[in-house]
């Protein structure tokens, strides 16, 4: 019994069979032609359960038939006190779904996590700063959003002021801020926290490198002082050189638990196996988009699905791309990068370059980019696909997507010189031997 | 070990979040100050022409209503007061409801990122935008005196319950508020219903004529409306006995307050564990 207690006061959290699920809506014979009484019927029928929900203040899903989605499936692990554990995975592994449970801001479906002491979460830099606000009004307000009293901010404040470097502007509105003084300040004030457990969300990932330096330094000190710390990152040589040991998620499944040198190893193969076909475009999704109106659904390159293409040298490109449109947009741009298999850019289709943009009410829309005759090399292709407005919003984001293959049997060029140095071929070009003309020379001498 | 061990455990389960509910919200009692404080700032920063707006606000529809009801209508004002004190006397309140109604309607959809990013009982961020809409209250009050002074009012010892009636209000608008705050998150439809509703409670509240002017046998059907209640007790407190109060209205008023608040709270707890997922 007393070696019991004592070894729970040495774990700091520890999670069980942790898991969380969300409710998706699909509409499944949205796309079949079926008469205009089908369709009418569903809708009803859709109407209803609309209904049902509002009533019973259940959650809205949109379509037809409703598919649970297993955001996090059955997470188990331990942190003992002290310790700095790092998480690692895919984007829409199930990473900020544990971390937001562990933080309380969203509930577990089933399962139990215990956390014995003082937490402070850090998902973002600058939760709660007001533009309006003077820098000095943000410190006290972020502050008291990450948990201090004012007590503490008022013993910290000339420290935090000092981090940021930003005494001038103390009482200058920080929308007057240039990113980097902003940036600086939100980070100041959560390094002074001084919570006995941590919880990080990807937030070095701010400031310039001198700045991201300086935080580094100051995450390696919380480390030092004994505070256990969760720390997520895509960064996985500050995740080697900062954590101990380190959680794989995968599917929203802890693949992996060990050494933390082990585990990135493991993630970067896991990483490497080719995707293959994409149906599930999730994994490629980045999460510095604007959701909420418009989610690219699928991806067709000349009438394959993704990764399933094979054209030939000369084939005419058409990438066709399915949005779902949530609210209705104006002034959407769509542009693709085309990169080749070691992911170096080869090129962008933007759609501004031939002055197309579109202007969308709710629904399914599909955009088609028909690129004309294909000048690549054999060998596979990858897509990054960015939708949005010009310069100010993106709506979706899908990066280094399986794309195509090219061929290499009907050229003759490549076939003549295959492997030669480039990634584009020209095999029509002119070639001749331009001489002076003789005969206006002599013409010309003579007169 | 240098770190202190302490006594803090939190078990997060499915559900628990509803235990220790108001345990949770006095510990977050810093952050509710300084966001209620933070939405006092920002109102007065971001608006232009900012305190004068809660002058110039009511006085417009003090004018307007004296002129409407008072010279074109010919309703009568309570024993002979001042009209334009008497329509004072309940734009008052009645400004208080509608914006603190429509504030914390949209606090949690205009907060989504706090909401997103970091964990805190919910309740505090309408309940703090309830209060920061306190200001305007306050600074109504002194025109109030102003204006009292001008007419040459002079209030007896009823004015001792005003701070009474302040409390009521923000009780009254507390109810409707928590649950129309809580619907939006989920269809933020709702937020067309707010303006809606407020435009329509101004004519079927006593805002622009004294409630004896209804008729005696559907004063108390009147009454359901809980602003009915607040206004008219507003009113005795400024002018004493010459608004008598109407016990039956002010106990079914209150009635509807503690059902409406209990509404609020109960919609509010129901949806709260779902906010971060919708917003």
């Amino acid at each position: 019994m007393t070696a019991a207690a004592v070894s729970d006061s040495e774990i700091a959290i520890s999670v069980e069979g942790l898991a969380k699920s969300y409710l998706i809506g699909h509409d499944t014979h949205a796309r079949s032609r079926d008469s205009f009484r089908d369709t009418m019927a569903r809708s009803v029928r859709g109407l209803g359960r609309t209904a049902l929900a509002v009533a019973r203040g259940r959650q809205l899903v949109h379509g037809d038939s409703v598919e649970e989605f297993w955001a996090l499936d059955g997470v188990s692990f331990e942190v003992k006190r002290g310790e700095v554990l790092g998480i690692i995975g895919r984007n829409g592994a199930g990473k900020s779904t544990l971390l937001k449970i562990l933080s309380r801001i969203t509930e577990p479906t089933r399962g139990r996590a215990v956390i014995r002491g003082r937490v402070a979460s850090l998902l973002e830099v600058g939760t709660g700063f007001h533009g309006d606000l003077t820098g000095r009004e943000n410190i006290y307000l972020n502050g008291a959003i990450l948990g201090m009293t004012r007590a503490e901010i008022n013993a910290k404040f000339d420290e935090i002021v000092d981090f940021a470097g930003v005494e001038k502007f103390l009482d200058t509105p920080v929308k007057r801020y240039s990113s980097g003084m902003y940036v600086r300040l939100a980070f100041a004030v959560a390094a002074h926290l001084e919570p006995e457990i941590l919880i990080i969300d990807e937030v070095l990932a701010v400031g310039d490198v001198a700045f991201q330096r300086k935080c580094l330094g100051k995450m390696r000190n919380v480390a030092a002082a004994g505070r256990t710390v969760l720390f997520v990152s895509h960064n996985l040589p500050a995740v080697v050189d900062l954590t101990s040991r380190a959680l794989l998620i995968e599917h929203g499944r802890v693949i992996a638990n060990g050494p933390s040198r082990e585990v990135v190893a493991q993630f970067l193969q896991l990483m490497q196996t080719p995707a293959g076909t994409a149906a599930d475009l999730s994994a490629f999704r980045r999460d510095y988009r604007t959701a909420g109106y418009v989610d690219i659904e699928s991806v067709r390159v000349n009438g394959a699905t993704l990764g399933t293409a094979t054209l030939e040298f000369g084939d005419a490109l058409r990438i066709e791309v399915d949005l779902a449109v949530q609210r209705p947009v104006e002034e959407g741009i769509v542009n693709i990068v085309i990169l080749n298999g070691q992911l170096e850019p080869i090129t962008t289709l933007a759609s501004v370059d031939s002055a197309f943009s579109y202007s969308l009410p709710s629904g399914r829309h599909t955009i088609h980019c028909d690129a004309g005759p294909l000048p690549l090399i054999p060998g596979d292709y990858r897509l990054t696909i960015g939708i949005g407005q010009m310069g100010r919003l993106s709506w979706d984001v899908l990066e280094t997507l399986p794309g195509f293959c090219v061929g290499g049997g009907r050229n003759t060029a490549w076939i003549n010189w295959p492997g030669r140095p480039g990634v584009v071929l020209f095999d029509r070009c002119d070639w001749r031997v331009a001489d002076v003309d003789q005969a206006f020379v002599k013409a010309a001498l003579r007169r | 070990m240098t770190a202190k061990v302490s006594l803090y455990e939190i078990v997060i389960v499915p559900g628990g979040a509803a235990q220790h509910y108001w345990r949770e919200i006095w510990r977050y009692r810093e952050l509710f100050q300084v966001l209620a404080w933070r939405d006092v700032a920002i109102r007065y920063k971001q608006t232009a022409i900012g305190v004068a707006w809660a002058v110039v606000r009511p006085l417009v529809t003090m004018v307007v209503f004296t002129l409407v009801f008072s010279r074109l209508a010919k309703l009568p004002s309570d024993g002979g007061v001042p009209y334009a004190v008497m329509v004072f006397a309940a734009v008052l309140p009645w400004t208080f409801f509608s914006t603190a109604l429509s504030d914390a309607s949209n606090s949690l959809v205009g907060n989504a990122n706090l909401i997103g990013k970091t964990y805190f009982p919910r309740l505090i961020v309408p309940v703090a935008a309830i209060l920061a809409a306190l200001v305007d209250f306050g600074i109504g009050l002194l025109i109030l005196a102003g204006i009292m002074i001008w007419f040459g009012v002079v209030p007896g010892w009823q004015i001792l319950f005003l701070p009474v009636v302040v409390v009521a209000v923000i009780l009254v608008t507390l109810g409707p508020g928590l649950w129309i705050t809580a619907v939006n998150v989920r269809y933020r439809d709702f937020r067309y219903v707010v303006p809606f509703l407020v435009q329509l409670g101004l004519y079927i509240s006593p805002v622009g004529f004294s409630s004896a002017v209804v008729p005696e046998k559907w004063r108390l059907l009147y009454s359901v409306n809980p602003m009915v209640g607040v206004i008219d007790a507003f009113r005795w407190c400024i002018f004493g006995a010459v608004s008598p109060l109407y016990w039956p209205g002010l106990g079914l008023g209150f009635l509807v307050m503690v059902f409406g608040l209990g509404l609020g709270l109960r919609q509010f707890r129901k949806l709260e564990k779902s906010f971060a997922d919708l917003l």
